[in-house]
């Protein structure tokens, strides 16, 4: 962004990678693929890069409203002195701070989450999920986080974004308003869970191993089949079902079910954007 | 009209029923006012809307159908039938009698709706007592389901099926006596017509069991509102400003600390003039609140205002991701202890004292000799319960009069790392990465950017 500013330029959108999508591994490959449709589609964009901070999400959430100020003073010092409008975000916890408690310290922006933005390059027609790896006959279900469908009231975004892929979308039986928590919000991503009975995300997880094992029929001829789909790692298996999520957290609880259940044979956990570059065979 | 002794008799009756629970209302009110100002004026087109289609219409209860229509017949029974309570009143002090019969047809509808309404009443509160008590609905139990929450929730029961007893027999003697002496009754009895005859076929006896009907139906109602403030069943009265004043900014939304606000922003610009704070009538400083809640009074009178509105029905705790896979975590506990608290501090009231009922509502004994923690917070609520939410928000979705029990929980939890640094170690890790590295992990923010180093891109905008 600072490049851009030294040329005097602004960008369309700015692209809040936030910290899951800076320094997760699993989750950087979620903002590389989402930054490739940024770039097939031509949208110009731009990123803070180091100038970025955590928006303080976890903090308010486990109470310490100091430290989320400070932290969210500090960011909307940064954007608004980039005169930044529009800002588009692949996590939800970000997009939920940002577009709802931000204006109140200064900050309004036009805030959208990925699937939302995803959704509009599709009605565009500028992303036709065509020319890549084809989903067809596959199954897909998509896990609401509770940040995006509870918090913000986005359902429809991502099952749209889902929809152009062909596959085969079941919804689990708590979706929705009445969607399960994976277990990770709230701060919970970064302590233990207090005792219980069990983990949230294995309940989450089990739900969904249920829903895609709805009917098996589907899945007999599929599973095994090797994908030739580029830039996705080798020998792991595509051509089985799908959890789609919107959400690095709820990707992180998601695979930790999937391993927990050792079902990463046949079920993977994959962000909207993920998939939408698959399809348009963007997997540079 | 003929005045009798009756009539005065009635007269006292009645208004010692209304001023006994204005009486508890003023009490009630004095509980709720105890908390933070908060300010819900304006937007009132949208929050009557919200509150003719939630509140009115159940509009949230519909989420599990089976409830929701049993629940339907006994609300809408209630609204109708407590027409006739308008000629009761009537009646009693004036003396007459069904002084509305003048109506003809349209009385007629009325009193049969009335009746076919009281015998539905009859037949949904029989399912509620069956759902409660023989299969066993799990959401009605749980750890915060006490001696008195468990016996309130048959006690409401019997006493509508009571009053709906009287009602009709009531109607049926009163049939029964104009029938023998070969007078018309005015109105339509659809249900009553059956009932005659279980009745003695004596004209003065019947004029007996009318008066002891009628008498049991008002003076029922009358100590069915007063027993009303002690119960979960005040959810028919403060349901309605409940939804009034819930929240209509989206759920995610957290309120802002504004105290906080003017300390941040005068650290990060000296100029910043931080507003002089409040003084007292007499020039003194006001004691400066607390962060967060430790205490009922510090959380903001909707919030306690929710306590009162609150059923028990446990929809809330039934959808907590917590609750669910066992944790301690009950999002109806945390507003049963906000109630509870509340009348242990200030007004407890009430006609009857619910926290005195039952061995299992007492406090440990331990508990009570420590004053000090004797607050909402670790005295009823425990931080292992508060650190368990995952602030999901299903509660607040899951509540049919918009209770929002997410609000108390993040309030304690500010108390809990702002006043007393009482988070648990991995949070305070996590809050210290933020601090040093501007991540929740602890990630140098020089490599913040890594994502993009094995990306092709025309440049690095």
């Amino acid at each position: 962004m600072a490049d851009l500013a030294a040329r005097g330029e602004t960008p369309e959108v700015l692209f809040w990678v936030g910290c899951a999508g800076a320094f997760d591994d699993r989750y950087k490959r979620v903002t590389r693929a989402f930054v490739r449709i940024l770039e097939h589609v031509g949208v110009k964009y731009a990123v803070l890069g180091m100038e970025e901070t955590c928006t303080g999400d976890p903090a308010k959430r486990a109470g310490n409203e100091f430290l989320f100020q400070m932290q969210a003073m500090q960011n909307i010092t940064t954007l608004n002195g980039y005169g930044i409008k529009t800002v588009v975000t692949a996590c939800p916890h970000c997009f939920n701070t940002i577009k709802n408690e931000y204006p109140a310290l200064g900050g309004e922006y036009e805030v959208i989450h990925h699937s939302t933005f995803l959704q509009q390059l599709i009605n565009q027609g500028r992303v036709k999920a065509e020319g890549g790896e084809s989903f067809k006959g596959r199954r897909i279900t998509f896990h609401d986080s509770c940040y995006l469908g509870r918090a913000n009231n986005i359902y429809e975004a991502p099952r749209a974004v889902l929809e152009v892929l062909d596959a085969d979308l079941v919804e689990m039986k708590r979706c929705k308003t009445n969607g399960l928590c994976c277990g990770a919000g709230g701060a919970q991503m970064w302590k233990e869970p207090e005792p219980g009975k069990k983990d949230i995300n294995i309940e989450r997880t089990e739900e969904a191993l249920a829903t895609l094992d709805g009917n098996a029929e589907v899945l007999g001829n599929l599973t095994g089949v090797e994908s030739t789909a580029p830039g996705l790692p080798a020998g792991s298996n595509h051509g089985g079902s799908i959890i789609a999520v919107g959400c690095p957290f709820c990707m992180t609880m998601m695979a930790d079910g999937v391993k927990n259940k050792e079902r990463e044979q046949d079920v993977q956990v994959f962000d909207l954007a993920e998939l939408i570059a698959s399809a348009e065979g963007l997997n540079a | 009209m003929h005045f009798s002794i009756q009539n005065i008799l009635f007269l006292l009756v009645a208004v010692a029923g209304f001023g006994l629970f204005a009486w508890q209302a003023r009490k009630i009110r004095a509980n709720i006012l105890v908390g933070r100002d908060r300010d819900m004026s304006g937007h009132v087109n949208e929050r009557l809307w919200k509150t003719l289609l939630v509140a009115f219409g159940q509009q949230k209860m519909f989420k599990r159908l089976t409830p929701a229509f049993l629940h339907l017949i006994v609300y809408i029974g209630f609204i109708v039938i407590n027409i006739e309570v308008i000629e009761i009143l009537i009646d009693g002090i004036f003396g007459t009698h069904r002084v509305l019969g003048f109506m003809g047809p349209l009385y007629s509808a009325l009193t049969g709706t009335n009746e076919v309404l009281g015998a539905l009443v009859v037949l949904a509160v029989t399912a509620f007592w069956w759902r409660r008590n023989v299969q066993g609905v799990r959401r009605f139990s749980g750890p915060e389901m006490r001696a008195w929450p468990k016996l309130d929730a048959n006690v409401i029961l019997y006493i509508e099926v009571v009053l709906m007893v009287a009602l009709f027999l009531m109607n049926s003697a009163d049939l029964k006596a104009h029938q023998l002496e070969g007078k018309d009754l005015d109105g339509a009895f659809p249900i009553s017509q059956f009932l005659t005859g279980l009745l003695p076929d004596n004209v003065s006896s019947l004029v007996v069991l009318e008066r002891v009907g009628w008498w049991a139906h008002i003076v029922g109602i009358l100590l069915f509102l007063n027993y009303l403030p002690s119960s979960k069943h005040f959810h028919i009265i403060m349901a309605f400003p409940n939804v009034y004043f819930s929240r209509l900014v989206p759920q995610g939304q957290f309120s802002n600390v504004d105290s906080i606000t003017h300390e941040v922003k005068a650290m990060m610009d000296p100029t910043y003039q931080v507003p002089t704070p409040a003084t007292n009538p007499d020039g003194s400083a006001v004691a400066p609140t607390p962060f967060g809640a430790k205490d009922v009074n510090d959380l903001a009178w909707t919030n306690l205002l929710n306590a009162y509105s609150c059923t028990e029905c446990g929809r809330c705790t039934s959808v907590c991701p917590a609750n669910l896979t066992g944790k301690l975590l009950s999002p109806r506990k945390i507003i049963m202890d906000t109630r509870d608290r509340m009348e242990e501090k200030y007004n407890s009231p009430l006609v009857f004292d619910p926290a005195l009922y039952g061995k299992e509502a007492k406090h440990d004994p331990q508990e009570q000799l420590d004053k000090e923690n004797h607050t909402l917070l670790r005295g009823y609520v425990t931080p292992e319960e508060l650190w368990a939410c995952t602030t999901c928000n299903a509660c607040v979705e899951a509540c049919p009069v918009n209770i929002n029990p997410l609000e108390s929980i993040v309030e304690m939890r500010r108390f809990l790392v702002l006043e007393e640094s009482a988070a648990p170690n991995s949070l305070n890790v996590m809050f210290s990465n933020i601090e040093n590295n501007g991540a929740p992990w602890a990630f140098s923010p020089s490599d913040r950017f890594n994502w993009a180093d094995d990306l092709y891109m025309a440049e690095k905008a």
